[in-house]
C-alpha cells in the first residue's frame, strides 16, 4: 500500500486528527451557542489567546493547574463580557467591536509577554504547567481502539463531553429554550416576557467559556508555552465549522471534525515532497469551498426564492 | 449656545476625536504603570516622530500603505459588506506583481503603471470571490475573506519561495526588482516616494467616485438599507460585487506600491497587517476617504511613536495595538456619549420653543 495511504488509515492518524480537532472543536461550540442566540461571535480568536496567556503566566508563577483553569476561563469569559456589553448596552456593533476585540488580545497578549518573559515571540523563559493525559481503564487494553481513543489530552475528552454538554444545554434546560427562542425570533421572545439582551448575554458569556478551554488547550496541552497569535486563525475556523455544522451539536462536532481531519492531512502530507505553503493552505481553501458548497446547496433547496 | 449647534453638527467628529484623547490618555497611564522613566518613555512616544527628518519621514512612508489599506476597506464598508480579505489582496497583489514584474519586460515608461495594473486586478480578483459568493448564495463575506487572506499568504509564499526566490540571500526574498519599475524616492535622507502622492490621488479619486457618481451613490444606498436600495431599482447584486472588487483593486496597487517604492523585493515573511490597519482607519475615518488620509497620519503618528519609544525606552511597541482596539471600541459604541448628546438636542428644542413663541 502507498506509505501515504498507510499512515492515513492508521491508529495514530485518529488519535492525531483528535488531537488538532480539539481546539476547533471548544471554540465552534462557543460560536453555535452565539448563533443559535442570533449574534454572530467573531471575537473567539481572541478569547482563546487571552486564555491562552492567562493560563501559562498563571501556572507559571503559582503553579496551580487549578489556578491556572480558574483564571484562563474567567479570562475568556470577561473578554466575552466585555463584547456583550458594547454590543448590548452601549450599542456597538458586534463585528467591529469583535475586530478590536481581537486587535486587543493580540497585543495585550505580546505586550505582556515582553513584561513577564523579556521575550516577544514566546513565553517559553517561563515554565508552564500542562493539562494531563488520560488513560481511559478499559478501551486502553484494546489493541488498535486503545491507541486511537485512550491516552489522549483530558481536554479533549473535556471537548468531546462538552458536545453532549451543549446539547443538553440548548435543547433541555429552559435556558437553552431561550436561546433558541431569541435567536429565532427576539420580538416575539420579548413579547412573552424573555429578557432579550439577558439571554444574548448569557449565550456571549457561554461561548467565552468555551473559547477559553479551547485557548488553554493550545497553551497548555497542545504545546506548553505561549506564542504570540498562536491561535492562527481557529476561533475563525470554528465559525465555519459551526455554520458548516448548522449550529447544531452533532452538525458542529463534525463540522470541526472535518477541519481536524484536514489539518492533520496537512500534518501528514507534509512528509512528501510537496511545498508545505501548499500544504498549508489547504484548511483554509477547505473552508471557502464547503462553505461555498453548503450555501448552494441550501439556495438550491430553497429554490432561489428570496 | 452657539457651542451646542456646533457640537450637534460635528458630533460624529467631536465623538472620534474624544475617543482618540482617551485612548491616548490611556497609553499614557500604561506608561506610568510600567516604564522605569516614565517622563522619557512618554516624550518619546509622544514626540519622536517628528524628531528627526528621517522620522518624519517614516511617518509618512508609514502612512502610505495603510491610506491604501484604508481606502481598500472604505468602500465595501460603506456597501455594508464586511469584507475583510484586503490583507490577503495586498500580500497577494505584492507578491504576485513582484513575479510578473520579474517575468515580463516593457519599456520603462509604461514598466511600472502596468505592473501596478496587474498587482490591482491580483486583488480585484480577490475581492470577487468572496463578492460573487455573498451576491449569488449569500455565503457570508466575512468568514470567506477572512479564509481567503490565509490562502492568500500561502499562495504568495509559495510563489516566491519556490519561483523567485533570490538565494544568494541569507532570508526569504524575491530578486530586487528592474529599476524602471521603483517608485522614485524624492526626499534626500527620507524614503518617501512617489507611492505616497498616488494614494492621496487615490484617496481624493475614492472620495470623488463614492460621492459624485452613480455607482458611489448605489455603493452608498446599498450599505445605508438593502432592501430600499432594491426597491428603488438600485441593481444591488451588482453593487455587492462591484464594490468588493474595486477595493481588491485598491488592496492589491497598495501593496504592489509598497514594494516598488520602499523595498524594491518582496520580503514579508510575515503578513505585513496593512488590511487590518486599513480597517481600523476606516472606522476612525467614518468609511470617508478624506478623513482617513487624516486618520492614517494618525495611525502612522502611534506607530512611528512606538517604534521610537520601543527603541529608546522599557515601554514595548505592542502598546499601540492595544490603544488602537480601545478607540475602535469606543467609536463604534454608539452610546457612547449619546446621553450628552441627547441632553443638549433637548435643551435647543426647549429654547427653540420659547424663541419661536416669543416671536408670535
Amino acid at each position: 500500500m502507498n506509505p501515504l495511504l498507510k499512515s492515513i488509515f492508521s491508529a495514530n492518524f485518529v488519535f492525531a486528527t483528535l488531537r488538532v480537532t480539539t481546539p476547533i472543536l471548544f471554540p465552534a461550540i462557543g460560536v453555535a451557542i452565539t448563533s443559535l442566540s442570533g449574534s454572530v461571535n467573531i471575537a473567539l480568536e481572541g478569547i482563546m489567546l487571552v486564555s491562552a496567556f492567562t493560563g501559562v503566566v498563571v501556572s507559571a508563577f503559582t503553579g496551580s493547574l487549578w489556578l491556572a483553569l480558574i483564571f484562563g476561563i474567567l479570562a475568556g469569559v470577561g473578554m466575552a463580557a466585555l463584547l456583550g456589553y458594547f454590543h448590548l448596552n452601549l450599542k456597538a456593533d458586534i463585528i467591529i467591536a469583535a475586530i478590536a476585540l481581537n486587535m486587543f488580545a493580540s497585543g495585550i497578549t505580546v505586550f505582556l509577554t515582553y513584561i513577564f518573559a523579556h521575550d516577544k515571540g514566546t513565553t517559553s523563559s517561563l515554565k508552564s504547567l500542562v493539562f494531563p493525559s488520560v488513560k481511559i481503564p478499559i478501551i486502553d487494553k484494546i489493541p488498535v481502539i486503545g491507541r486511537m481513543f485512550s491516552g489522549l489530552n483530558i481536554l479533549t475528552y473535556v471537548a468531546l463531553i462538552s458536545v453532549i454538554v451543549f446539547y443538553y444545554l440548548i435543547y433541555k434546560t429552559p435556558l437553552g429554550l431561550r436561546i433558541r427562542a431569541v435567536g429565532q425570533n427576539p420580538d416575539a421572545a420579548e413579547s412573552v416576557g424573555v429578557d432579550v439582551k439577558k439571554v444574548k448575554m448569557y449565550s456571549l458569556l457561554l461561548s467565552g467559556f468555551f473559547g477559553a478551554l479551547g485557548g488553554l488547550y493550545l497553551s497548555m496541552g497542545y504545546v506548553s508555552w505561549f506564542s504570540r497569535d498562536m491561535t492562527a486563525g481557529r476561533g475563525f475556523i470554528a465559525i465555519a465549522a459551526a455554520s458548516i455544522g448548522g449550529n447544531l451539536p452533532l452538525g458542529t462536532f463534525f463540522g470541526s471534525l472535518l477541519f481536524g481531519i484536514v489539518n492533520t492531512l496537512a500534518i501528514f502530507l507534509a512528509t512528501l515532497k510537496v511545498p508545505s505553503e501548499l500544504i498549508q493552505m489547504i484548511p483554509y481553501v477547505t473552508t471557502v469551498l464547503v462553505l461555498a458548497v453548503y450555501a448552494i446547496q441550501k439556495s438550491v433547496r430553497s429554490g432561489g426564492e428570496e | 449656545m452657539k457651542i451646542e449647534k456646533f457640537i450637534l453638527k460635528y458630533f460624529d467628529m467631536i465623538r472620534t476625536i474624544i475617543a482618540v484623547l482617551i485612548g491616548v490618555m490611556v497609553s499614557v497611564l500604561v506608561i506610568y504603570i510600567i516604564s522605569k522613566s516614565p517622563g522619557h518613555s512618554l516624550m518619546y512616544f509622544l514626540t519622536g516622530p517628528f524628531m528627526t527628518r528621517g522620522r518624519i519621514g517614516n511617518l509618512l512612508e508609514t502612512a502610505t500603505p495603510i491610506l491604501f489599506g484604508g481606502l481598500a476597506v472604505s468602500i465595501p464598508f460603506q456597501a455594508s459588506q464586511f469584507n475583510v480579505g484586503q490583507e490577503g489582496a495586498i500580500y497577494l497583489g505584492a507578491a504576485l506583481g513582484t513575479a510578473f514584474a520579474l517575468s515580463f519586460h516593457f519599456p520603462a515608461f509604461m514598466y511600472a503603471v502596468i505592473v501596478l495594473i496587474f498587482a490591482g486586478l491580483i486583488g480585484a480578483g480577490w475581492g470577487y470571490i468572496p463578492g460573487i459568493l455573498k451576491a449569488k448564495w449569500k455565503v457570508d463575506e466575512l468568514v470567506s475573506s477572512l479564509m481567503m487572506n490565509y490562502v492568500a499568504y500561502f499562495l504568495g509564499l509559495y510563489v516566491i519561495n519556490y519561483h523567485f526566490r533570490d538565494k544568494s540571500a541569507g532570508f526569504l526574498v524575491s530578486y530586487e526588482l528592474p529599476h524602471p519599475v521603483w517608485l522614485k524616492q524624492f526626499i534626500p535622507g527620507t524614503r518617501i516616494h512617489l507611492g505616497i502622492i498616488l494614494a492621496v490621488v487615490f484617496a481624493f479619486l475614492v472620495y470623488y467616485f463614492l460621492y459624485h457618481t452613480k455607482l458611489g451613490y448605489e455603493i452608498r444606498m446599498t450599505g445605508f438599507n438593502l432592501h430600499f436600495a432594491k426597491y428603488g431599482g438600485i441593481n444591488t447584486f451588482k453593487v455587492i460585487i462591484l464594490s468588493q472588487v474595486i477595493g481588491g483593486f485598491i488592496a492589491g496597487v497598495g501593496g504592489m506600491v509598497e514594494v516598488m517604492g520602499i523595498h524594491h523585493r518582496f520580503n514579508w515573511q510575515m503578513s505585513p497587517g496593512y488590511g487590518w490597519d486599513g480597517v481600523v482607519v476606516a472606522i476612525i475615518g467614518h468609511n470617508h476617504p478624506l478623513l482617513i488620509i487624516l486618520a492614517s497620519l494618525f495611525l502612522a503618528y502611534l506607530r512611528v511613536g512606538g517604534q521610537v519609544m520601543n527603541l529608546l525606552s522599557d515601554v514595548p511597541s505592542e502598546m499601540v495595538t492595544v490603544i488602537e482596539s480601545i478607540i475602535i471600541l469606543l467609536i463604534t459604541a454608539e452610546a457612547f456619549l449619546s446621553q450628552w448628546k441627547y441632553r443638549i438636542t433637548v435643551r435647543e428644542a426647549a429654547l427653540k420653543e420659547v424663541s419661536d413663541e416669543s416671536a408670535t
